[in-house]
């Protein structure tokens, strides 16, 4: 019981602010929206039991990318948005076409997976089986992720620096 | 046990030659040339002496392998050669003629340009020639057959700087190849219903077969369509139009190819397949009609020409026409012998001719001529001896072949006296017109303008002034031809060479047992027959007759040709013109041919169908891509829009491909 | 007791939004806001199907997404600054030099 009402108020609160990142015109309001979502969403990683995940959402995501996020938009503070003709495409096929999908996903998702309750605080165990799986079965991905923040650094530096700066490197070659 | 005779050696050696000649001739000096020319058609001609040597020894037909070609199954043909009797006639008179007109010819064009080529062709011809000749099945002998057409467009077509010469190449080679058309579905009949081409298994199974006297059945075809194709090699009615074109080519050519050997190739042909038409009356009939029809009406042309050489090129369609009377009545040896006398002899007539063109500085027109008698003495005593011969006066050696062929056109049980009256007929008309050249050339006063001033024809740069006798290089094989026209005929005493030939035309002869008799197997008919006497007579009567004609029309009142051609005047108008047959069959074939072609093939097909294809194929490819260029717009919602819609998509079809 | 359809009805809610944000939102920054909401839905699916079958692997693979999102955003961001230095518009509109 407390499990349902805690879950849909938290859902609740994940609507709102999807909903409130759609309507809203400027993108710190989308942003700190988005905040308010991935908050929300680790509660719900908390009934779930993921304890660790929920964590690390909060952790790297809320407070790591959203934080770049909000940086980067204060940077540019480019202000609300303009009202400019978009695309016929977007409005004629995307749309729709994301509508159905996604009911069309909703509707095999309920239907196929069966009503079986999840109980909260189901899984069992501690983060070190998380750590076990992330260090033995999956070592190959996660090298291969370390190498992807690698490079992910690398060309958010080259490209975010102004054009001089590079130039300028490349002289000093 | 039979020795190996090396055959391939034959034809190979000229291939050779041509091929040396060919590649590097052209940095060879002329006397390099024609000394390698010379040296391999000479080898073969040796060759081809020394196999006759030891020809007495060898168990007929000889057979020699030299290659495999061609394995499909149970059709086999292979690079084989067969000699027996046949064979060897020919095989002497290609090498020894060629060789002669390879002496010849390098005097004659010691001043041409082109030389190593003139050379390399002359034994491309020789291999093809023998290849012909040699061959042990229909297949390489079509390869012969289809080479010396080839070898004769190339030589007609020399000068093919000049819009009539390389005309006239194309005209052969085209004429010619509607008669191989012939010649080709004859040879699918034959592998359609005996399975193979070799002479040695299909003639044994032909053998077998009874005369096909009703209707037209499968020999009765065969044979018309080979008679085809010679039609077209050995310029017979309706295919003859090339060979008076074929002049233009230089005169060596006209002698070696035109009257000598190539044109012979259907004749040949005719005999070596004797054991076909033996077996087919319709086509010996048919044969026979073409050949007689041909002597007549290509004699009749040659009353009027004034070209020197296109005199000679009618006479060499009618002789052919006796040689086809010849096989057509049956008398295969008749119509080699006249193949082999009218080889020396006609083969003599245009070297002569040659020798007088080159001595007048080119000019070929016998109005122009007259009185080179003692101008140039050798020329005139060997061509008074081929004139001899060709109209048919004993002892020269046209008389003896040429009586036989009229003999055999009587008494053969396929021959009629209608074929004997038309042939001696001709052979007045031959005498008439030989002799009109010989007079017209050698005797009067001279007419023609002085050798310098002549601008026209084969070399005209050639100016040493005055009218004068060939080289000593040319006029040897004048001698010898002429000899040999003197003597050639004699070796049909006693019909030692029917005797000769006789083996090879035995397994064709006529199953009925009369007919074996009047062919005449191995017993000599007798040859003081009154009957035959008689015609003898007559036929020398007739040839006489000519040659008075001629003398008096030409000699005694030469301003009597004029006035009879203007009293005769359509009917000479039209002879002058052959006929109109060349404008006729531009009318009936060529241009409709070049019409159809233009419009239904060039522009129809070609232009609206294929061109089409493409472009449009481009156009369209072009008009696509126009249209779907437009989703890349640049504006990145709509690629946005794009990518959700393609997202969705398949997201889509995966769920469905779930759900089933 | 929460059925996990439940979840995936919530997932699905968050991933639609982020598309429609994907496709209305006209400032380069909120398109990528909507993206990592879009990344954020799959989370939930991934961790709630985990639950399910008592998978830890789920919950591994939510780690690896969301590094990827983090490299991607930062990568992203940093394109948007340059753009931004040349362009001087967050409007996606406005960045169409490849226009017909």
């Amino acid at each position: 019981m407390i499990h349902l009402i805690l879950f849909s108020i938290f859902g609740i609160v994940c609507v709102a602010g999807a909903v409130n990142l759609l309507v809203q015109r400027h993108p710190i309001n989308s942003a700190l929206s988005l905040v308010v979502v991935m908050g929300s969403l680790a509660a719900e990683y908390m009934l779930l039991g993921a304890e660790f995940v929920a964590a690390i959402q909060v952790i790297v995501y809320a407070g790591a990318v959203m934080v770049l996020f909000i940086f980067v938009i204060m940077l540019l503070n480019a202000g609300e948005e303009e009202q400019t003709r978009g695309s016929r495409v977007a409005q004629l096929f995307g749309i729709p076409g994301m509508l159905i999908g996604s009911a069309l996903v909703a509707w095999v998702l309920v239907a196929h997976s069966g009503t079986q309750a999840v109980p909260a605080g189901a899984l069992p165990g501690p983060p070190k089986t998380i750590g076990w799986l992330l260090f033995h079965d999956y070592l190959l991905p996660f090298e291969i992720t370390s190498v992807l923040v690698l490079i992910a650094i690398m060309g958010a530096v080259v490209l975010a620096s102004p054009a001089q700066a590079i130039q300028q490197s490349k002289k000093e070659r | 046990m039979t020795p190996n005779l090396h055959l391939w050696l034959i034809p190979v050696l000229p291939l050779i030659g041509a091929a040396v000649n060919g590649l590097f001739g052209r940095r060879f000096t002329r006397q390099t040339v024609a000394a390698i020319a010379l040296g391999f058609s000479g080898a073969a001609f040796a060759m081809a002496s020394w196999v006759a040597v030891r020809f007495p020894s060898l168990t007929t037909p000889y057979q020699e392998s030299l290659a495999q070609w061609i394995r499909a199954g149970n059709f086999r043909a292979d690079f084989a050669f067969y000699l027996d009797q046949l064979s060897l006639v020919m095989l002497l008179v290609v090498t020894g003629v060629g060789f002669l007109i390879h002496i010849y010819s390098v005097g004659y064009m010691a001043e041409e340009g082109g030389f190593y080529r003139f050379f390399s062709y002359l034994n491309l011809f020789m291999f093809f020639m023998l290849t012909l000749v040699l061959a042990n099945n229909y297949l390489l002998m079509f390869i012969g057959w289809e080479g010396v057409g080839l070898a004769s467009y190339l030589l007609i077509g020399f000068w093919f700087t000049r819009d009539s010469a390389a005309s006239a190449g194309k005209k052969a080679f085209i004429v010619n190849r509607i008669g191989d058309f012939g010649f080709l579905i004859a040879l699918f009949l034959l592998i359609k219903h005996f399975g193979s081409l070799n002479f040695a298994q299909v003639f044994p199974t032909i053998a077998s077969m009874s005369p096909e006297t009703q209707g037209v059945g499968l020999l009765t075809s065969i044979a018309l369509l080979l008679t085809l194709g010679a039609c077209g090699k050995s310029a017979q009615i309706p295919l003859y139009v090339w060979l008076p074109d074929a002049m233009e080519g230089p005169t060596p050519v006209s002698a070696l190819i035109h009257a000598a050997t190539m044109v012979t190739a259907g004749v040949y042909m005719i005999a070596r397949s004797h054991v076909i038409f033996d077996r087919a009356p319709g086509a010996l009939t048919a044969v026979a009609i073409i050949g007689t029809l041909t002597a007549l009406f290509a004699a009749t042309i040659g009353i009027a020409q004034t070209d020197i050489k296109k005199v000679l090129a009618y006479s060499t369609i009618s002789q052919l026409g006796y040689m086809f009377l010849g096989c057509g009545v049956a008398a295969y040896s008749a119509g080699i012998f006249h193949l082999m006398t009218h080889a020396f002899f006609k083969g003599l007539l245009f070297l002569a001719a040659g020798s007088v063109i080159h001595a007048v500085g080119g000019e070929q027109d016998m109005r122009k001529m007259g009185g080179l008698r003692t101008k140039i003495p050798w020329t005139f005593w060997t061509m008074t001896a081929a004139t001899l011969a060709i109209a048919g006066i004993p002892p020269f050696a046209g008389f003896f072949s040429k009586d036989e062929v009229l003999w055999q056109a009587y008494s053969s049980p396929h021959g009629s006296w209608i074929y004997w009256l038309v042939g001696v007929i001709t052979a007045f008309i031959t005498s008439f017109y030989m002799f009109r050249l010989w007079f017209l050339t050698f005797f009067g006063e001279y007419r023609g303008a002085n050798a310098e001033e002549n601008g026209q024809a084969e070399h005209a740069r050639h100016g040493h002034g005055g009218i004068h006798e060939s080289p000593r290089v040319m006029v040897v094989p004048l001698v010898i031809l002429a000899v040999l026209s003197v003597i050639g005929g004699w070796v049909g005493y006693h019909n030692n060479f029917e005797n000769f030939l006789a083996p090879v035309f035995r397994t064709g002869v006529a199953v009925s047992a009369e007919a074996a008799q009047a062919v005449g197997s191995t017993q000599p008919h007798p040859e003081a027959g009154s009957t035959e006497s008689l015609l003898m007579g007559i036929s020398i009567a007739a040839a006489l007759a000519g040659f008075l004609l001629a003398w008096l029309l030409y000699h005694r009142r030469p301003e009597l040709p004029k006035r009879i051609a203007l009293a005769l005047n359509g009917l000479y108008v039209a002879v002058l013109n052959k006929y109109y047959v060349d404008e006729l069959y531009a009318i009936l074939f060529v241009k409709p041919l070049i019409d159809g072609s233009s419009r239904l093939l060039w522009r129809g097909i070609d232009q609206h169908v294929i061109d089409a294809t493409v472009d449009n194929g481009a156009e369209g490819a072009r008009r696509v891509s126009d249209t779907v260029r437009h989703m890349q717009s640049g504006n990145i919602r709509s690629y946005a829009g794009w990518v959700a819609a393609g997202a969705a998509a398949i997201i889509v079809y995966m769920v469905w491909i779930g759900v089933r | 007791m929460v059925p996990l359809s439940y979840y995936l009805v919530l997932s699905a809610i968050l991933f639609t939004c982020g598309v429609a944000g994907f496709l209305i939102k006209r400032n380069i920054i909120s398109i990528f806001l909507s993206i990592e909401l879009m990344l954020n839905g799959v989370n939930l699916s991934f961790v709630a199907f985990a639950a399910q079958w008592k998978a830890f692997s789920g919950q591994v693979f939510v780690f690896f997404v969301m590094v990827v999102a983090a490299a991607e955003a930062a990568v992203g961001l940093a394109i948007i600054i340059a753009v931004f230095r040349t362009r001087e518009t967050l409007n996606v509109d406005r960045v169409n030099l490849l226009k017909l």
